[in-house]
């Protein structure tokens, strides 16, 4: 965000200043009734449709995913990162081609083998083809991939080390000190000659069809090492279709069985679904018995398969890689962050890919996050709606809309006022509301999901402190209140990565789920939770003997009226099993929506004096995309005012309906669970006659006559900055302070004996964008109940 | 060499091995050929769906449990490929798809590392067989030695083709790459799943003739057991037919060194 940056920078030279001129004010709400001078107004940084900030204009790389990126680019996640004596350095930083960084944790265990005749010094327990990419040399492959367990099934990373009489797979060989690697004689290429012929004799030549066209690694293998022509004459084998369900299309006669999608389905989704199935030339991918895959993580063995064999059932047919653009942005479908790629077209979204972060997402991406963008197209709200005195909505101009919202507000008094921001709000929007409510004397502000009595008093209270990615490192684990695997599918890879990699010991306190690994379930209620806070269940020593151990407790306990007994008492299990530590801190609170971090650090909790039964004597509400807050228990004559982009469950009550725009259309700033600042980009044009939404909020705050200090997405960031900083600074993670354990008021109350309850009851449907989907519905048909 | 030249001799060599070999169809003879034992999917039916209830007979289990044992605790799914073979002895040749699932459940696997293995190994039926199954060798120097003309026998005289079970449900009639007897080619493996797990044999009957694999079927028929090995009166065992033709006398000695005389 270099862009903004610089402007923001700009403006901290110059004291911020709330009363801007008169002439911008005026140009401002000029600019908003005519969508004509928005466009070319100067001075103001608007995102519709092809007027997009410089961040968003990625070179003609349309096809870049993943997969491709596998192959040509050298992967930061293959790179060791750490120090090495500045002695050595000089000789490692010149052995190295393609300017290739390798930098070595331990210097005293590492060895020396030499790559093309440069010299490259690699950790001990490394293979040949990493020694060949820490040197900065692509070796084709198929089958490898860094994050899955080794095969050595498909023969093209085949490479000659010297004094070896056949070619060698290279990623199944541990390279050994001295080893005189080489990787461009004629033996090499042609080996690979030899193994790609082998590839593509069963292989279709069906490539104008084929989905992956373009972004295919078999593709563009064949073309730098293959043949021009095959000596294969038979007929090629045919395999029959497997139906996987309603997301992974199959093709299976284009597989190629490096087994990528079988080794990610155990080892990283970790379902037993996928498997080997037959021998020689009859053997295929398949799961035997017919069955959908039924994961949360499917989606990604479309990213995995290196041919087109797995391709996105949604996205089949409708664009070809190469025509579209990339808009590098933020998932909003849970409180993960999961960092995407929004390919579009023209205005319309065609697909959504991951994008590499080790520290959220890794390269995987949830169902839900991938699939759910056809919802984008539904059940818009595209122009502004009044409630007529016939109960009906009615299109009606920004102005009437503005003028109607105003007219209420300046009727109303400011403590029967309440503003709630839905799940995927972005930061700019919820700093607008809280200005707009709170300088009409209003405090009555909440985030949705928050419960009856929110606090933000402490931020280490409500994130996960120990990071997605320190995860990795727990030993033992205890989940409170949370059915992580349908809350943050992408937190439970971490969780199973920490099973799988250091045996750590999962228990929960809450529903019976199928986390997908071995785990104890312990209770379902608070009943449990007491008995270790009170050191009396067994699981509370195992508690306490950990090195690193987690406590994680979902956002669900938020809800529960008793929910400062319930955070005492796990406040009791931190301090009695030293859970945070001088280096640890192991205190996790796992939010469930895209909003809410970002809502607590911006302070949209009510004010002190806000009853917890409000609802009965609120006059105007304003929902910002609240969808899924009840509204049948506030009164009659409750003006409600609806700002949001679908129409989901609570336009049936608004009384206004201002049309915002959805995260693929706006330049939002988003925290995630772990506080993570992270910010999306505009990848299509805002449709019909919806706005950005903080701009709606700084027009009904001009109508309503107390008007919001700031006319551009600079200032209003200006202003984030002054109430907290740390959502001023994208892509970074501010950690929270130690948690300071004697912050609870001592007389918490009672803990209520009913059992914690399932938060989200279907995975796929959880705000108003999944529910607009149609592939998400399919979803749901196909595998409810199949899900824990 | 043209490759269009090269296709058309594909061709014929294709033409000429189908039309010599039987008067079956051609296309039903290539499929069968691929698929000697079924697909790699497993598609429900009255007789094997995962709700038939299956499970070991206690002298079996006990079996099972005795096998497990071999292995570490922390790998007992080492003992899927003799659980299997256990459980198709059991189930009369085949292993329906409850079989498997037993098994996964008995090793505390997933199913589909159960389906992995069985569908990887020939000698794992996953579609009905005969009481008796026969195994054509289909390898090299059996087919040199006529064992297309025992398999077409065989065919013939039970009326059926290959993987199909007679009416009766007693025999079946699979092919089987190289067992190991090519100096007796051609042979047969007979797969005697009559009684059970405990009376399971599998048997060879080596140097046949059509003539001498039909007497064959015909004795198994009666519920008799044909001496198994060479069918050749001549032979025994592997040694040449009308007896020895080496070693006939004391063997001589290798020359040495006569190592006083150095």
């Amino acid at each position: 965000m270099g862009c903004s940056r610089r402007i923001i920078s700009h403006l901290k030279a110059r004291p911020f200043n709330s009363s801007l001129s008169s002439i911008r004010d005026e140009s401002f709400l000029c600019q908003w009734y005519s969508r004509s001078s928005i466009a070319s107004a100067s001075g103001h940084r608007h995102h519709h449709g092809h007027n997009q900030p410089h961040e968003a204009q990625r070179p003609s790389n349309a096809g870049f995913s993943p997969k491709t990126a596998s192959f040509f680019s050298f992967r930061p996640s293959a790179r060791w990162i750490a120090t090495e004596p500045a002695a050595n350095h000089a000789s490692t930083s010149t052995s190295a081609v393609n300017n290739a960084v390798l930098e070595i944790i331990n210097p005293n265990d590492c060895i020396e083998v030499f790559v093309d005749g440069h010299s490259v010094k690699i950790p001990k327990g490394m293979t040949v083809f990493q020694a060949c990419e820490a040197a900065g040399v692509d070796i084709p492959r198929f089958c490898y991939h860094p994050r899955l367990s080794i095969a050595g099934n498909c023969r093209m990373c085949l490479v000659e080390v010297e004094k070896t009489p056949k070619p060698v797979a290279s990623c199944a060989m541990p390279a050994m000190p001295g080893m005189k690697i080489k990787t461009d004689t004629p033996m090499v290429l042609k080996a690979r000659e030899g193994v790609m012929e082998f590839l593509l004799a069963n292989h279709p030549l069906d490539c104008p069809i084929c989905d992956q066209g373009g972004e295919c690694d078999l593709q563009d293998q064949s073309m730098a090492f293959g043949s021009d022509r095959g000596r294969f004459i038979e007929t090629k084998r045919t395999v029959l279709d497997k139906n996987l369900g309603p997301l992974v299309k199959t093709v299976m006669t284009r597989c190629i069985q490096c087994t990528r999608c079988v080794r990610f389905a155990s080892e990283i989704a970790g379902i037993q679904d996928l498997g080997v199935l037959g021998r020689g030339g009859s053997e295929e991918i398949g799961t035997y018995v017919e069955r959908a895959m039924a994961s949360e993580l499917s989606g990604n063995v479309i990213d995995i398969c290196p041919v087109g064999a797995l391709t996105s059932k949604p996205f089949a047919f409708t664009a070809r890689s190469w025509e579209l653009k990339s808009t590098e942005s933020i998932d909003v479908s849970d409180a993960v962050g999961a960092n995407i790629t929004i390919n579009s077209r023209g205005p319309e979204v065609m697909r959504i890919l991951p994008r590499l972060s080790e520290e959220v997402n890794e390269e995987w991406l949830s169902d839900k996050a991938r699939f759910c963008y056809d919802g984008l197209k539904r059940q818009r709200l595209s122009e502004p709606m009044i409630r007529n005195a016939k109960g009906r909505l009615e299109p009606a101009s920004w102005y009437d809309a503005l003028k109607a919202v105003a007219s209420v507000i300046a009727k109303s008094s400011p403590d029967q006022m309440a503003g709630i921001a839905g799940k995927v709000a972005d930061a700019e929007s919820m700093m607008a509301l809280k200005d707009l409510l709170n300088k009409l004397g209003c405090e009555n502000l909440r985030c949705e999901g928050d419960g009856l009595r929110p606090t933000a008093d402490i931020r280490s209270d409500y994130l996960m402190n120990t990071t997605i990615y320190g995860l990795e490192k727990a030993d033992v684990c205890l989940l409170i209140g949370t059915q992580l695997r349908n809350e943050a599918p992408l937190v439970n890879t971490r969780l199973r990565k920490a099973v799988r990699n250091n045996g750590a010991k999962v228990a929960s306190i809450g529903p019976a789920v199928d986390l997908t690994y071995k785990h104890t379930h312990l209770g379902t209620g608070p009943e449990t939770l007491m008995q270790v806070a009170e050191g009396q269940h067994p699981f509370f020593s195992v508690l306490a003997k950990a090195k690193n151990p987690v406590v994680i407790v979902g956002a669900g306990i938020f809800e529960r009226a008793d929910r400062e007994a319930v955070m005492a008492a796990v406040q009791k299990i931190v301090e009695k099993a030293t859970v945070v530590k001088e280096d640890w801190n192991g205190f996790n609170v796992l939010l469930l929506n895209a909003s809410h971090a970002a809502g607590l650090d911006l302070g949209l909790v009510p004010g002190v004096g806000v009853s917890t039964n409000w609802k009965e004597s609120v006059k105007f509400l304003y929902l910002l995309g609240a969808d899924d807050t009840p509204l049948n228990d506030i009164p009659e004559d409750t003006f409600v005012v609806y700002q949001g982009h679908h129409g989901d469950h609570s336009v049936y009550r608004a009384n206004v309906i201002l049309p915002g725009a959805t995260y693929t259309e706006k330049e939002g700033t988003y925290a995630n669970t772990e506080g993570r600042v992270q910010q999306t980009l505009p990848a299509v044009p805002i449709i019909g006659d919806a706005r950005d939404d903080w701009k709606i909020l700084r027009a009904v705050s001009e109508v309503a006559k107390v008007k919001l200090p700031y006319d551009t997405i600079s200032a209003l960031r200006a202003r984030m900055l002054a109430i907290s900083p740390n959502l001023f600074r994208v892509d970074e993670l501010e950690p929270s302070s130690r948690w300071v354990p004697d912050s609870k008021p001592a007389a918490p109350g009672k803990v209520d004996a009913s059992p914690f309850k399932s938060t989200i009851e279907n995975f796929y449907m959880t705000n108003s964008i999944c529910r607009a989907s149609k592939i998400m519905a399919q979803c749901t048909a196909a595998f409810s109940g199949s899900k824990g | 060499m043209h490759a269009g030249r090269r296709l058309a001799q594909a061709f014929a060599i294709a033409r000429r091995c189908t039309s010599s070999a039987s008067s079956y169809p051609q296309e039903k003879r290539s499929l069968t050929r691929w698929y000697s034992t079924a697909l790699n999917l497993h598609k429900d039916s009255p007789d094997n769906n995962p709700n038939v209830p299956w499970d070991f007979t206690p002298a079996n289990m006990a079996t099972a449990k005795e096998i497990m044992s071999h292995y570490p605790a922390n790998y007992q799914q080492s003992a899927v490929i003799p659980l299997l073979d256990l459980a198709q002895q059991q189930h009369g040749g085949w292993l329906p798809i409850s079989a498997m699932n037993k098994i996964a459940e008995v090793l505390g696997m997933a199913p589909i590392r159960v389906y992995e293995v069985a569908t990887f190994y020939s000698m794992f039926n996953r579609t009905k067989v005969g009481k008796y199954h026969l195994l054509v060798c289909g390898t090299t120097p059996c087919r040199l030695r006529g064992s297309c003309d025992i398999e077409e026998a065989l065919l013939k005289h039970l009326g059926v083709e290959r993987n199909e079970v007679t009416k009766d449900g007693l025999f079946s009639v699979g092919e089987m790459e190289c067992m190991g007897c090519c100096v007796n080619a051609p042979m047969i493996v007979v797969a005697d799943y009559t009684k059970g797990a405990e009376g399971y044999t599998y048997n060879y009957y080596e140097d046949l003739t059509p003539k001498r694999v039909i007497e064959l079927v015909e004795i198994l028929r009666r519920g008799e057991a044909p001496p198994p090995g060479t069918q050749n009166p001549n032979r025994f065992n592997s040694a040449p037919a009308g007896g020895q033709k080496t070693l006939l006398c004391e063997p001589k000695p290798p020359p040495c060194r006569d190592l006083d005389a150095c």
